[in-house]
């Protein structure tokens, strides 16, 4: 199957805006959850049973932060196959070399053209396959 | 690419590697292409200290000797690779081959487009994307 949803853990609002005005631009078919923390995002993966395409992380959340939930997510045997793009503001070499190691599919550093940014994550996993979602499985 | 290291392509097919290799130059990518046959290969590169790291693999799956999942099997194991974003190009529209692959962490997925066009399309794709995104150094 193919792209068909991104779940956007962001819990500047600002950004989630220009990250779904950016998405709608583009795409009308691809869904947007966008949700403010990581507890609220695990919640959502768990024990709603939801299966986004791709997950599109900040690093710097409130609460739990994002290499907090990149190590939860890797080690779940339901979530680790879930591809996880890092957005963030830190240059730090050592985050980078941290969330790589935890098996991110993407590390873009902040500020860019954020409707670049879009454009290119889109068409990018737009040419991706995935796994069939299990909720989809569950339905027949 | 973000960076100048080379690609390092894992291919059996030698048609399909020549292909690669047409499309990044049609797109004026300067990345070096290193191309190796099967998972062996690959794992003789990457673990030979004098070779240069690539930025990125591209990863065919069926290949003879280790295939394409056995060889992630080996990387994610791999303290000093692990982190090595891996980008699967595959004919393989298997359900158990996205399965396997994903829960190893691959950083995509992508059929093998026939028409060359299309072709240049995903290699343009990948190219952008790995040049907007940081790559582990």
């Amino acid at each position: 199957m193919s792209l068909d949803s991104i779940l956007l853990i962001e819990d500047d609002k600002i950004n989630a805006l220009t990250f779904k005005k950016g998405l709608s631009r583009i795409s009308t078919d691809v869904e947007l959850i966008i949700l403010e923390t990581a507890e609220n995002a695990l919640h959502y993966l768990r024990n709603e049973g939801n299966t986004p395409s791709i997950i599109v992380l900040d690093l710097s959340l409130p609460k739990m932060n994002g290499t907090d939930f990149l190590a939860i997510i890797k080690n779940d045997a339901d979530l680790k196959g879930i591809p996880v793009i890092v957005l963030t503001t830190s240059t730090n070499p050592s985050n980078k070399i941290e969330c790589f190691n935890l098996q991110v599919a993407g590390y873009f550093v902040k500020p860019l053209d954020y409707f670049e940014l879009i454009e290119s994550i889109f068409n990018y996993w737009k040419k991706s396959e995935f796994v069939q979602a299990v909720k989809e499985k569950e339905n027949h | 690419m973000k960076n100048n290291r080379p690609i390092l392509l894992v291919e059996d097919d030698k048609i399909d590697a020549m292909t690669v290799k047409r499309a990044m130059k049609d797109l004026k990518i300067t990345n070096s292409l290193i191309h190796v046959y099967n998972g062996i290969e690959a794992l003789d590169y990457l673990k030979n200290q004098s070779n240069e790291k690539p930025c990125i693999v591209l990863l065919d799956l069926n290949m003879p000797k280790m295939n394409g999942i056995e060889l992630l099997k080996n990387l994610k194991n791999d303290a000093s690779l692990k982190k090595l974003p891996v980008v699967v190009l595959t004919t393989s529209n298997a359900e158990k081959d996205k399965t396997e692959s994903f829960n190893l962490s691959v950083a995509g997925y992508m059929l093998k487009p026939v028409d060359y066009k299309q072709f240049v399309d995903v290699i343009k794709d990948i190219n952008f994307y790995w040049t907007i995104s940081e790559i582990p150094d």
